[in-house]
């Protein structure tokens, strides 16, 4: 029996008090440690939803999230701030770097986030994240002058550089021209391989989804498709 | 380096113009605080020098003399007498040694004074007559440092006056000078010293001799017609003159209760420059307080990504609180420097007639020091809305609205 990194059983999500919109209705998915899979459907269908209670973000209105074998209700904020630290990377559309912060320290504010210090270890680990993406001679520059492509390439060092079990990714290349896209992509994967960290990546580019382990298609907040593809195709 | 602290001095830092201003803002309310308390301080210590460098902080007097029946001409001739006549203590050696060893007693000077005419060739003043023990004196009104001529010395009926009526009479150090009492009764007396108190009814009236000598004129044999008092603490001199009033049943007077019109106008200013500095600590704490809301307001999808990156609601929290206090203490450095120099230059700007400083500028490290925590404690605590605030920020949200 594979070992789950995430589980949702019967996820509901409704949004509104006077007015209830229910967004998500009952999501069971299981991604397995490295898995590699990608999540399609329409705007507005539920996949930032999905993702955000994945990144424990939010919590659902019923069923149970299930992050690394910890269920999310059972835990107050402090524990679910704790159990993304641990477990859980982000990449953001658009990127979203903290300008106050040059390239090296927001990465590095990923390891310091449940930690009181800043460390010379943290500073050394951003610096290989940086490296790892290309970017070790800007780890000193403000994001805020980086190129798009730049400015993901450090979102995703910072999201890998704790090593987590899971990197969530919404939507990591919808904001770039094809060539950078391909190259994000291409990035992720290699990670995906050679550390074996379970990425669920929600796109609109088929040509990335069908490249993907797995792809889950979702449709007015109900999962239809939970077809798996072998591997990218060379 | 402490996480909280580099993210609290990283956004500081990424704000410029938001922190230079409420920095400055801190500092402007500093400002007006060291310099309004400094004036204040100044202006009290000059007001209550000038007062209380002639006047004894507590006086005791004999009780209250009560109407005695009045049984016959002789008698009644008796009593006139004896109301003219100033009267003494009783036991007053005993009461002088207990107030030598009272609590919260500096020094103690028994004395026989009493209005009596000086008179040299054709001129003559009404004068008072102060015969005192010099040294005991001397602790309970500063005379030692405003000697302006001679010495400090009434020994072999000598006898130290004001500059003011040195003048009046045309007298001098080595000058001879005849003191004449109520009843007739007058003295010679060799002028040894004169002094300048810097107040015009002690250097116009005051002739101060040896005990003795006074107790001669004044018919008071052994007897002194008042003690007086110097204390270390002296807003506690009232409570003392109720203290030996209530022990002794004898008339005790503190300094207090013979200045209220001084005491009522220090309090009103230390009131109203009160009044001034609570409005500058609100006005500087809502500009805190707004800045900080609106960098919040500009930083909530950063925010919510460091929420999503595993900070905690907590941490935070501490980042904008420091950012608060850090401003508070920015401020508190930039204000006390600005106050002090703003509080100087006024005293050296603003003289008297003779050029001097009209006030004399206190600044003493206690007003720095509440000043600053004041600033600094307005700053946490106008950080803490916006702090409360960003720590509440729903981390989904704050990221979709981006
Ligand atoms: N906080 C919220 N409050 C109210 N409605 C919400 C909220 N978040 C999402 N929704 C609604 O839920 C539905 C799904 O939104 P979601 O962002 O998950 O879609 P999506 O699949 O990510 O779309 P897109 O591809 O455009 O990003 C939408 O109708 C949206 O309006
Ligand atoms: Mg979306």
């Amino acid at each position: 029996m594979p070992d789950p990194v995430l589980e949702l059983r019967g996820v509901i999500k409704e949004f509104g008090e006077a007015v209830v919109t229910r967004v998500l209705h009952g999501i069971d998915m299981r991604i397995e440690r490295g898995e590699f899979v990608a999540m399609i459907g329409p705007s507005g269908s539920g996949k930032s939803t999905v993702l955000n209670l994945v990144g424990l973000l939010d919590r659902p209105t019923a069923g149970e999230v299930w992050v690394l074998g910890e269920r999310s209700d059972r835990l107050d904020d402090d524990g679910l701030t704790q159990l993304r630290a641990r477990s859980l990377g982000f990449v953001f559309q658009f990127h979203h770097l903290i300008g106050a912060l040059s390239a090296g320290e927001n990465v590095m504010m990923a390891l310091a986030a449940d930690q009181p210090r800043l460390t010379r270890e943290m500073r050394r680990r951003s610096l290989e994240a940086l490296t790892e993406v290309g970017l070790a001679d800007r780890v000193d520059e403000d994001p805020r002058r980086l190129s798009g492509g730049q400015q993901q390439r450090v979102a995703i060092a910072r999201a890998l550089v704790r090593r987590p079990p899971l990197v969530l990714a919404d939507e990591p290349t919808g904001n770039l021209d094809t060539r950078t896209a391909e190259e994000i992509f291409t990035l992720m994967r290699r990670v995906n391989k050679e550390q074996g960290i379970a990425f669920l990546i929600v796109t609109h580019d088929p040509r990335i989804a069908e490249r993907c382990d797995r792809v889950v298609e979702i449709v007015d907040g109900r999962i239809v498709d939970g077809r798996i593809v072998d591997g990218p195709p060379r | 380096m402490w996480v909280d602290w580099f993210l609290a001095l990283r956004i500081l830092r990424d704000g410029r113009m938001q922190t230079l201003l409420i920095t400055s803002g801190v500092a402007a309310g500093v400002t007006v605080m060291v310099f309004l308390s400094s004036l204040m301080t100044g202006l009290e210590v000059s007001l209550l020098k000038k007062t209380l460098g002639t006047q004894a902080h507590v006086v005791v007097r004999p009780a209250e003399e009560r109407a005695r029946p009045l049984l016959g001409d002789e008698v009644v001739r008796r009593v006139e007498a004896t109301a003219q006549r100033t009267r003494s203590i009783d036991g007053w050696q005993q009461l002088l040694a207990a107030l030598d060893a009272e609590a919260g007693v500096a020094a103690a000077s028994p004395s026989a004074t009493a209005p009596v005419f000086a008179v040299r060739g054709n001129g003559t003043e009404a004068v008072v007559v102060k015969g005192v023990v010099l040294d005991r004196f001397a602790r309970v009104i500063d005379l030692t440092d405003h000697m302006v001529a001679g010495a400090l010395t009434v020994a072999d009926r000598g006898a130290v006056i004001g500059v003011g009526l040195a003048g009046k009479l045309g007298v001098t150090v080595g000058d001879r000078l005849r003191l004449q009492a109520a009843d007739g009764t007058s003295e010679l007396f060799d002028v040894r010293g004169l002094f300048d108190l810097g107040n015009k009814a002690a250097n116009d009236v005051w002739v101060l001799v040896a005990l003795r000598d006074a107790q001669t004129l004044l018919a008071l044999t052994g007897g002194v017609s008042s003690i007086e008092l110097r204390m270390p603490e002296l807003f506690a001199a009232e409570a003392l003159a109720a203290r030996l009033r209530g022990r002794t049943g004898l008339e005790v007077e503190s300094w207090m209760a013979a200045n209220t019109e001084l005491l009522t106008a220090l309090r009103s200013q230390a009131s109203s420059s009160a009044v001034i500095q609570a409005f500058v600590i609100l006005a500087v704490a809502i500009g805190i307080a707004s800045v900080l809301v609106v960098s919040v307001i500009q930083r909530s999808r950063e925010i919510g990504i460091l929420r999503a990156m595993g900070m905690s609601r907590g941490r935070i929290t501490r980042v904008f609180l420091l950012q608060g206090g850090l401003v508070g203490v920015g401020g508190s450095l930039l204000g006390s420097g600005l106050g002090a120099a703003l509080a100087v230059g006024f005293g050296k700007a603003v003289t008297d007639a003779s050029g001097g400083p009209l006030l004399p500028i206190v600044l003493d490290a206690q007003l720095f020091l509440t000043a600053s925590a004041v600033a600094t404690a307005t700053g946490l605590l106008a950080a803490l809305l916006p702090a409360r605030r960003a720590a509440r920020l729903d981390p989904a949200t704050a990221i979709r609205n981006a």
